[in-house]
């Protein structure tokens, strides 16, 4: 059980790497990002995880009580919010793409190269 | 504690959010001027905490949450010398783009102004701050803005496509750097880079160290724009209005150089035999360098050339600092000023063809830029100053970083650098000589027409003559690159402020005990030697000479013409032909170049 967290997040990273690599679909493209940051969220409150440890909350609890690292949790959700962030502008370009030529395919945004 | 540090951050952040708030009450007139007072505040601010901390560091705690017992509990921003530098550079470009946007660009409401000024906040929270994780957050708010800015005009193709690539490659490197965070602090509990040194300190690379060493290192080349992560630069510096390029062009990817300079000196110089990450720092530095420099050789796309030699002096820099030396460390610094000055200067250039010209491709503006003088006289200095002719600062770093690897027994890099500065610097003044001079004549058949077809004039109005306020700030950048070279004793200056940057026991017993700095005492002056003088006049007749040879190439004889295409043109085109524009493809090649960073680090430190 204690490396089941970090092997959820080694796979949701590769496989949403996978995706971004061989996707044929802006939309799906922007998720497969959103997969491979949800590792980081998973990676973060695993690292901060404690066996039986109590919510970071430290009001009427005896000193010395176990709970989990606050720090992780406070990083998780910034990472939340620049994953929101990001993921709306992307998703903005996607639909402007749809709108003024008509695809969503990677593979037809040949604009640059070379 | 010094009120001082915050305030760079915080006045382009509450003015972009003012500007937002007021919206379309705010003319473009009040807005152009807001906007450049405060990138102006925001350099002068910068500049007066450069000369502050040249004493010692500039420490500042969010909240008055100072270290306890030598162990920092709240946040801090820690300024030296060079993380001050790199705000004053991005303050000053900004304040350089955004006077050339008065007059140049046309924009509805407040929002191109509020992206540029809060691109300008990030840029300086990420210079100044002292916390790993403040690194990353202002590392993805620099991000963010900059998929914006690079999408802005989003009715056309190309900044759809650059925007994307930039923000899919951009994204999947902060998560690297994420994810090299958190395995950090699951090693030592801490985000403060100082404590994260001392908790690292004598320890050995063990797997979780070069792990997360790996994936930081990856997270930030991608900024940096390294060879293999570097594809979406070309995209991204390619398509976005002008005035973003300058900014771009100037500073942004050596963001990541300076992430990755704090991080490895800050935070893992004191693991067990840490310094053996530099041959595979210099592998990366040269492959950059050398892709970078054949791929500006090959484009006629005026800004996607400037991209490619942005590519290419990301190499010299991560050269510079991958020798991990001191005054390799502040060569590259000085490098990174004057090279950001000058790259500045040909983007607002070629910013001043398209305004009056109406195109950026070489070819098609073929002696029809003999009309501008004064831009062309800028155009060829600057790319004389890519060069790396003396006076210019990016002779003095390039000299600096020339010494320190010789006198580190890797005195080959020499013709790395001399390469790079003569191949990028000859296709710069090649597309000067063809449209200022009118050298040449046309090439057939190479104008990549997609790239061409898509840049749209970005400016309405009567175009027959240039406004000052576009030449300006060209004049005014490419004057700050040349005095860098003549500023007095600053060679010595930047060797203190580097054997600081690199002294890490002496970082983490300012940051957490509040322990002055013992201020290493100047070196020797700095005198040019007749051969490193020699080495950059040689350097700049070598560009010249490449760009008039590839100019009139055609009057060689047959065999040699035959000769150079059989030998170069097969690897030139197969290194063009793997730019192919497509994100999946990049993202493989990222894939790629952090396994084989990992597996390279893995080998060297263990």
């Amino acid at each position: 059980m204690r490396y089941l967290p970090y092997a959820v997040a080694g796979w949701l990273f590769l496989v949403g790497l996978y995706g971004i690599v061989t996707s044929r679909n802006l939309i799906h493209l922007v998720v497969c990002l959103s997969v491979v940051q949800s590792s980081t969220y998973v990676l973060l409150l695993a690292i901060g995880y404690l066996e039986g440890g109590s919510a970071p909350v430290f009001a009427d609890v005896p000193v010395g009580t176990p709970a989990v690292d606050p720090v992780v949790q406070a990083l998780t959700l910034t990472d939340v919010v620049v994953g929101v962030t990001v993921s709306a502008l992307l998703l903005a370009l996607a639909v402007q793409e749809h709108k003024r030529f008509g695809t969503l395919d990677p593979d037809r945004l040949r604009a640059l190269r070379e | 504690v010094s009120p001082l540090p915050p305030l760079p951050v915080a006045i382009p952040l509450v003015v972009a959010a003012l500007l937002t708030a007021a919206g379309p009450l705010v003319r473009r007139r009040l807005l152009d001027a807001v906007s450049t007072a405060t990138a102006v505040a925001v350099a002068v601010l910068c500049g007066i905490l450069l000369a502050r901390s040249a004493g010692g560091l500039v420490l500042h705690w969010f909240g008055g949450w100072t270290p306890r017992r030598g162990l920092a509990v709240g946040i801090d921003l820690a300024v030296d010398p060079f993380g001050a530098g790199m705000a004053l550079l991005a303050a000053a470009l900004s304040a350089g783009a955004l006077v050339f946007a008065w007059r140049y660009f046309e924009t509805t409401g407040p929002l191109f102004h509020v992206l540029m000024l809060v691109l300008l906040a990030a840029m300086a929270g990420f210079s100044l701050t002292g916390d790993l994780f403040n690194m990353f957050v202002f590392f993805e708010l620099m991000g963010v803005a900059a998929y914006a800015l690079t999408g802005y005009r989003i009715e056309a193709r190309g900044p759809l496509q650059g925007s994307l690539n930039f923000a899919v490659t951009n994204s999947l490197g902060g998560f690297l750097v994420l994810i090299g965070i958190a395995l950090v602090y699951g090693r030592t509990g801490a985000l403060n880079l100082a404590q994260i040194g001392e908790a690292l300190a004598g320890e050995p690379a063990d797997g979780l160290v070069v792990a997360s060493l790996t994936l930081l290192v990856a997270g930030f080349l991608v900024k940096a724009a390294a060879v293999p992560f570097h594809f979406w630069l070309a995209d991204a510096y390619t398509v976005p209005p002008t005035p973003v390029g300058v900014i771009f062009a100037g500073a942004l990817s050596e963001f990541g150089l300076l992430g990755l300079a704090r991080v490895y000196w800050t935070a893992f110089s004191g693991v067990e035999g840490a310094e053996a990450i530099r041959s595979v720092l210099l592998a990366f530095g040269v492959a950059t360098a050398v892709v970078g420099s054949v791929m500006a050789f090959a484009q006629f796309h005026l800004k996607r050339m400037l991209a490619f030699v942005t590519v290419a002096h990301s190499g010299l820099l991560l050269i510079g600092l991958g020798l991990l030396e001191t005054g390799a460390l502040a060569g590259a610094a000085i490098y990174l000023a004057a090279d950001g000055a000058v790259k500045a200067t040909l983007f607002i250039c070629v910013g001043i063809l398209l305004h009056r010209l109406r195109s950026v491709d070489e070819d098609e503006l073929l002696g029809r830029g003999r009309r501008l003088p004064y831009t062309g006289a800028v155009f060829l200095l600057a790319g004389l100053g890519l060069a790396g002719l003396p006076p210019f600062g990016t002779a003095l770093g390039k000299t600096l970083m020339e010494h320190e690897a010789a006198a580190a027994g890797v005195g080959w890099l020499t013709v790395v650098f001399v390469g790079t500065a003569v191949v990028t610097a000859g296709a710069v003044l090649r597309a000067g000589a063809r449209i200022f001079l009118g050298l040449g004549h046309e090439e057939p058949g190479e104008t990549p027409a997609e790239v061409a077809a898509d840049e749209e004039p970005e400016t309405r109005g009567p175009r027959n003559r240039t406004p000052p306020v576009l030449l300006v700030p060209a004049i005014a950048l490419l004057a700050g690159g040349l005095s860098l070279g003549l500023v007095p004793r600053l060679a010595e200056r930047a060797e203190v402020a580097a054997a600081r940057f690199r002294d890490r026991p002496a970082y983490a017993g300012a940051v957490l005990e509040g322990v002055p700095e013992p201020l290493p005492a100047e070196a020797e002056p700095f005198r040019w030697d007749p051969g490193a003088l020699a080495l950059g006049v040689g350097g700049a007749a070598g560009a010249a000479l490449l760009a008039l040879g590839s100019l009139y190439r055609d009057r060689a004889p047959r065999g040699i013409r035959r000769a150079t295409t059989a030998t170069l043109g097969a690897g030139v085109r197969a290194v063009k032909r793997v730019h192919s524009g497509h994100v999946g493809d990049y993202t493989a090649w990222l894939t790629l170049g952090t396994a084989a960073l990992g597996g390279a680090l893995a080998l060297v430190l263990r």
